[in-house]
């Protein structure tokens, strides 16, 4: 059981559990959810600590749409809120995301992926890149997003997911999946009250007479007004971008380079090792925000390697981001399954070798 | 009879004469001067409002201020102004 | 506007109140929401609760609803207002909290959040202006339009075999238990405004109660989608939409 006062501990978690404690330990003020497998996991802790945090709201909507748009209502009055949900979920949040972002609200969206589309598969996936990370809904706008890899970063990016909402004012999203979700690892929970209460002059909590009515909206009638707040919403995204994050495993002297996010990431790494085992010079790039994306650091990587493999469990989605980013220097390769199926470490070997093999790559 | 009058604010009155109707005491009209919207604004046409409050309650637009004479001794009257 | 205190020997007894804004309102000539807008103005700050309270405003003809109340306020996404204002009590529980929707937003597209929320037993005030007609949008049919009624998506009059029958969503939300006080009330005499004032004052103390949702439906007019002028549409009102909505008490509570 968790320690009640909340002191760091480290412990062997579930994923989908390890994000709803580090939760309530990121100061999360209000949640509102429904079930959908992979994740429900995530709100029936919730429901079950409820009573070890009796001034944090769980509620169980009707749908993802009502639980989105209560996160609306409790964001835009101040609360640090949270909403978890799988990709058919997300996809209800779509409008109220847009509204939340053009209103700029701070708010995490957890997204634990499952095969699609449409109702798909409660297997694990990456089919939401171009839904997180393009848009999803309406308008110019973008979510911060964060793609964990393990336990502990689900854990950790609550934490940065709530920091970096709060900072920029948007919307921040958790792009994990029904592995990452279901998966036991070990896990060092931080201390409760170590992300400081969010500041919100802003809100709705009764308009005090020293100060002007606070209104929270996303409309903007007139044409010049709402230019007007999409240039402060570019401006913004701007800032954001260097939150950058990514990670590089053997790049250095890679020549055959591979860009993978979130679970495929792992597998990606058993891949580089049996690569250099075989003498093949590999390496890997993870973006960790895939929003914003780490455009410059691949850029610079096409500099160096000879050849680009990006691995995802989809049709190619983050592909087309690589693409971008190498500006056609280098060729630029695609592996994926779709529809909840797991690439293994040897097939995408395969894959490399395969690619070597057409680059006459040099051994280490 | 407990005297009374109303202020019309003329520029956002929208002409809907639902205070018309509702006045008990047919004492308003619509002026046939327009104001910047182009809208006919209402205005009293007699001396026999009695400050009953019925045309300000009506109005949907909150155009109608009304003033009734106070039971007690009437004041020194104020300057008029608007 | 300035008002002074008294004129020529009378004394001031009515103006706006000041809890709403001096900007013109948007409204059709003689629609009631500026009349609802006024009444509930009028209560927050009869009671004093300008600092206290929170409003949620729709989409539909009243989205501008927060240009007018001069209190805080969120707009919400079409039919979403009452999982908006859920979400705003649930987090500010001391404060009052009402939503204010529409037919379309209220028993349209939020129907699943408008049954919830009453369902739950949310400790707010839902405001529900049925007018028959989206107004907004250019005068289209409403899940309350009148069998007969002629709008722009049923020009050759409602029927109910093709658009079902109107939906008295008032009565249907009356069973849960999670409804306390559900009342249904009209703003085309000085009457029927005075009722629902003091069901508006009812509702605001009710809410300190925690003891469940106050629902008041305002049935209203339309004067520019129903083809009418003000003073017609409020006789069609009476004529028309009182006999299928009835104006009253559907549940009160139990002294």
């Amino acid at each position: 059981m968790v320690k009640e006062n909340g002191t760091s501990e480290t412990r062997l978690m579930k994923g989908n559990e390890a994000l709803a404690e580090a939760s309530f330990r990121a100061g999360m003020q209000a949640y509102f959810g429904y079930p959908i497998t992979p994740q429900s996991e995530v709100m029936e802790y919730f429901a079950a600590q409820a009573p070890n945090h009796p001034d944090v709201v769980i509620l169980q909507a009707e749908s993802e749409l009502a639980a989105i748009n209560m996160v609306h209502g409790a964001a835009g009055a101040g609360a640090r809120s949270m909403i978890s949900s799988s990709s058919p979920g997300i996809s209800l949040m779509q409008e109220c995301l847009s509204y939340m972002a053009s209103a700029q609200l701070p708010a995490l969206i957890v997204n634990v992926q499952r095969g699609g589309p449409g109702l798909g598969t409660i297997q694990p996936s990456q089919g939401d890149y171009f839904q997180a990370v393009k848009g999803g809904g309406h308008g110019d706008y973008h979510l911060i997003v964060l793609a964990p890899a393990s336990v502990q970063e689900m854990v950790d990016f609550v934490f940065d997911g709530f920091r970096l909402s709060e900072k920029y004012r948007n919307p921040a999203m958790i792009l994990a999946d029904g592995a990452l979700g279901q998966m036991m690892e070990k896990v060092t929970l931080p201390a409760a009250g170590s992300l400081p209460k969010m500041e919100a002059s802003w809100a709705t909590t009764g308009k005090r007479h020293i100060r002007e009515r606070n209104i929270i909206t996303s409309l903007f009638i007139q044409p010049e007004r709402m230019e007007k707040l999409n240039l402060v919403l570019q401006a913004k995204y701007s800032q954001i971008q260097k939150e950058v994050r990514w990670e590089e495993i053997r790049t250095e002297d890679a020549a055959i380079v591979l860009v993978a996010f979130g679970l495929t990431s792992r597998i990606c790494e058993k891949t580089v090792d049996l690569a250099r085992e075989k003498g093949l010079k590999v390496g890997l790039l993870r973006p960790i925000t895939l929003y914003p994306f780490p455009t410059s650091a691949i850029a610079k990587l096409a500099k160096s390697a000879q050849a680009f493999l990006t691995v995802e469990m989809n049709a190619g989605q983050m592909v087309e981001d690589v693409r971008l980013a190498v500006e056609g220097q280098r060729p630029v390769d695609f592996y994926g399954r779709m529809g909840g199926m797991i690439p293994s470490p040897e097939e995408v070997m395969v894959r490399v070798e395969s690619i070597a093999e057409k680059l006459q790559a040099v051994p280490a | 009879m407990i005297r009374g009058t109303i202020i019309v604010a003329t520029d956002i009155c929208k002409a809907c004469e639902l205070c018309i109707t509702a006045c008990p005491q047919d004492c308003l009209e619509m002026s046939p001067n327009l104001n910047v919207k182009s809208y006919h604004y209402v205005q009293l046409k007699n001396d026999t409002c009695t400050g009953c409050v019925n045309c300000a309650i009506v109005c949907p637009d909150s155009a109608i201020t009304v003033y009734r004479q106070s039971k007690s001794p009437a004041p020194k009257s104020a300057a008029l102004t608007s | 506007m300035e008002q002074v205190a008294n004129i020529d020997g009378m004394e001031l007894v009515y103006k706006k109140p000041q809890t709403l804004t001096d900007t013109p309102m948007h409204y059709c000539p003689g629609c009631g929401h500026g009349v609802v807008h006024k009444i509930l103005m009028e209560v927050i700050n009869e009671m004093g609760i300008q600092e206290d309270t929170i409003g949620v405003a729709p989409v539909g003809c009243s989205v501008f609803a927060y240009d007018y109340m001069n209190i805080d306020m969120q707009e919400a996404a079409h039919g979403r207002a009452s999982a908006v204002a859920t979400g705003i009590k649930r987090v500010l529980p001391n404060k009052y909290v009402f939503s204010y929707q529409g037919d379309g937003d209220l028993a349209a597209i939020g129907t699943g959040e408008t049954v919830h929320t009453v369902n739950r037993g949310e400790n707010i005030l839902m405001l529900f202006i049925n007018n028959g007609i989206y107004g907004m949008t250019g005068g289209q049919m409403a899940p309350t339009s009148l069998i007969g009624m002629k709008t722009s998506t049923s020009p050759f009059g409602r029927e109910a075999s093709t658009m079902g029958n109107p939906l008295k969503i008032t009565e249907l939300l009356a069973q849960l238990s999670g409804a306390y006080f559900v009342t249904r009330h009209a703003v085309h005499t000085t009457a029927a405004i005075r009722k629902l004032k003091k069901a508006i004052g009812s509702s605001f103390k009710y809410q300190k109660l925690n003891k469940g949702t106050c629902f008041i439906e305002v049935v209203s007019n339309c004067p520019n989608g129903w083809k009418m002028t003000p003073v017609e549409s409020n006789e069609w009102l009476e004529k028309n939409m009182f006999p299928f909505y009835p104006l009253g008490d559907i549940k009160v509570p139990k002294s």
